[in-house]
């Protein structure tokens, strides 16, 4: 078995490489005690010889900077715990930019480990007459070079092949070489370029930056996306919606000689179920948009144009990139702040994250919305609820960053932020890698919220279920319930920003993750002998007041236990959870109270 | 084309990030484009690539010449 680690700056399409060569065989984990992604494949040799693939965390130099950076250098050299030093690392570099990539090639070099150059994306290179003498480079670097093209079907032959040859170790170079100097020289001695940049990098960048026309696009680009969320992932929802109810109705009358296991199986579990997978849709659509922008080099972009606005709220143009996740979750998209290096920005981004409205909130805003707000045509284009949908989210927006300019006020050390961002040459993104990160975005979702949501959804039912009404009991059966009694304690607080019991009690499983709360819901109506659509229920029972608190509530409110934990675990610290907690949950008391009251008033 | 970068303080990890992106004596710099907000950050091309600077980083590429 050889060991392989991919390294390499970013933007080298190590990744469409490190998919190329492994396709599905991908397992994706975290390194033991932090939290740096581990990407680990397997392929064999031309001659069959099995290969175990690393994907390391993109760098600049080994004179690491960020969490992602040490992990690379560490793995490198051998020194993380359990983790085998690798007997070849294969080095990927970007043959349109070897002027960068050359140098962190060399600084590899010193490492003197079995080391193979790539030289990836020769195609591009050519189309660019870009013509690069690889036995002379070979020569001078001392190391085999290989090209290859990791969007081309048999794209990484020629790496493949090369394993089956034993790789010496790589000579260090003098340590006082100057390695840019060495860089320049081998770039004269083996490659002919015949312009600085791409000609379509120069024309793009001349409009997707300008101060006008490139914040212009950026913000149809993000309009674009959420109505896309909104609107084709309906029919979808729709269907899953469908299929999960003719489950039951099918599963339930098998079951009908035993009520109670009849109950937990269609009230419980397949309600549970279908309430999970029911979101998938939103996240997957979502995802292809933010993978495709961030694999088609626009994002880092964006991060340009934002960067002096989220300055001025003490946040940097990479906050983007992770806030922009957290539109689908905040989860990963915390985890993302990991390519933040300055760690006072990465806590202050990790703060307000879960002010972005991600998608477990949508089935929320989307019952509320469905059954108060009418659907009508706005300005002959614009669907109203989509219009209503778009201010839930801006109003989240200007919170976190309002609570970013406090956080940044609050601050004791105002030393300098860096931000320092490669701006990557376009490219089309590839479909396989696009398909390949969706499934990973979807297998997370499923197994992070899969287990938790189910397991909640048999709590609630249990909850809800026992203890039995007493005979001749003149209320439903829930009010008798745990569920019934610990929504009527929890009522005393929320009373004052409007909520009912039933909210009360949907409330408490919705801690663990949002989306539970509609689930809950519908099965507190549900057992309570409402039949109807919840919807219906929702529209005919709640006074207007109460809906608009619960959106408002749903805005702020920390809500989700698994973005604590995952807080908890990118922080290290029990503080700053709950720091996090006791100001999104005043926030939330406040906002909806506030609320209430006006809508009150008004109605 | 820069002539030199100078750190702010002995331990200047800016700077020393910038020497390793390739902002080196001698290479030819170019600004591309600026920011919409304030004309912050930089848009500059060192070498074959592109990177944002906020104008504090640029501060430290000491750059001679003429466009």
């Amino acid at each position: 078995m050889l060991h392989l680690a991919l390294v390499g700056n970013p933007n080298c399409g190590k990744t469409a490489l490190f998919n190329l060569l492994t396709g599905a065989r991908q397992k994706v984990a975290n390194y033991a005690g932090v939290t740096v992604e581990r990407k680990e494949g397997s392929f064999t040799t031309a001659a069959g010889r099995s290969v175990r693939l690393l994907d390391l965390p993109g760098t600049y130099s080994l004179d690491a900077a960020s969490p992602d950076e040490i992990i690379t250098r560490d793995v490198c050299l051998g020194t993380v715990p359990g983790e085998p030093r690798p007997d070849v690392i294969v080095c990927v570099a970007d043959a349109t930019n070897l002027r960068l990539h050359l140098r962190f090639v060399l600084e590899l070099k010193r490492l003197g480990r079995p080391m193979i150059l790539a030289l990836n994306m020769m195609d591009a290179a050519r189309r660019r007459g870009i013509v690069i003498d690889v036995p002379a480079l070979e020569r001078r670097l001392g190391i085999p070079v290989v090209e290859t093209v990791a969007v081309q079907r048999h794209g990484a032959d020629a790496l493949r092949a090369r394993l089956d040859t034993a790789v010496a170790p790589a000579s260090a170079p003098p340590a006082d070489l100057d390695l840019h100097a060495e860089v320049r020289s081998l770039l004269d001695a083996a490659v002919t370029m015949p312009n600085r940049t791409a000609a379509t990098d120069e024309a793009l960048d001349r409009v997707l930056v300008h101060p006008v026309f490139g914040l212009a696009i950026l913000a149809v680009v993000m309009f674009l996306i959420f109505q896309a969320v909104f609107s084709w992932a309906e029919p979808l929802m729709d269907g899953i919606e469908v299929a999960f109810g003719a489950l039951g109705e099918w599963i339930g009358p098998a079951l009908e000689s035993m009520p109670l296991l009849q109950s937990l199986v269609v009230d419980g579990i397949i309600a549970g179920i279908g309430g999970v997978l029911v979101f998938l849709p939103q996240i997957l659509i979502l995802f292809l948009f933010i993978l495709a922008l961030e694999e088609s080099g626009y994002l880092p972009r964006a991060a340009f144009l934002l960067d002096r606005l989220m300055l001025k709220v003490g946040l940097t143009g990479r906050s983007f990139i992770p806030l922009l996740s957290s539109f689908a979750c905040a989860i990963p998209g915390i985890m993302a702040t990991r390519s933040i290096q300055d760690p006072r920005d990465r806590l202050t981004t990790i703060m307000i994250a879960p002010l972005m409205t991600c998608s477990a909130r949508l089935p929320v805003y989307t019952l509320l919305i469905a059954a108060f707000i009418p659907e009508r045509t706005v300005a002959g284009a614009f669907n109203l609820q989509g219009i209503v949908l778009f201010s839930l989210y801006v109003g989240g927006i200007v919170s976190a960053l309002a609570v970013a300019w406090v956080i940044k006020r609050l601050r004791k050390d105002k030393s300098e932020h860096a931000l320092l961002m490669e701006l990557p040459s376009y490219r089309i993104p590839h479909p396989r890698d696009l398909a390949i990160g969706l499934w990973e975005r979807a297998m997370i979702f499923v197994k992070r919220v899969g287990g938790i949501i189910l397991a909640l959804t048999v709590i609630l039912w249990f909850l809800s279920t026992f203890p039995a009404p007493p005979e001749g009991a003149t209320e439903p059966a829930i009010d008798y319930s745990f569920a019934g009694r610990l929504g009527h304690a929890l009522h005393a607080v929320f009373a004052p920003i409007g909520f009912n019991w039933q909210i009360c009690i949907a409330l408490v499983p919705g801690l663990a993750a949002r989306e539970v709360a509609v689930a809950s819901l519908a099965t507190v109506y549900a057992l309570g002998g409402n039949e109807d659509g919840l919807q219906a229920v929702v529209a005919n029972e709640w006074t207007l007041a109460t809906a608009l608190s619960l959106l408002i509530w749903y805005v702020f409110a920390p809500m989700c236990l698994s973005t604590l934990a995952t807080v908890r675990r990118e922080t290290n610290s029990w503080r700053q959870v709950w720091i996090m907690t006791g100001y999104l949950f005043g926030l939330a008391y406040l906002a909806s109270f506030i609320t209430y009251r006006i809508a009150l008033a008004w109605s | 084309m820069v002539r030199s970068i100078e750190p702010v303080s002995a331990t200047d990890a800016v700077a020393r990030r910038l020497r390793d992106l390739g902002f080196v004596d001698g290479e030819p710099v170019r600004i591309v484009g600026q920011g919409p907000f304030g004309g912050d950050p930089l848009l500059v091309q060192v070498g074959y690539t592109r990177f944002a600077l906020r104008r504090a980083e640029a501060a430290r590429v000491i750059v001679e010449g003429t466009p």
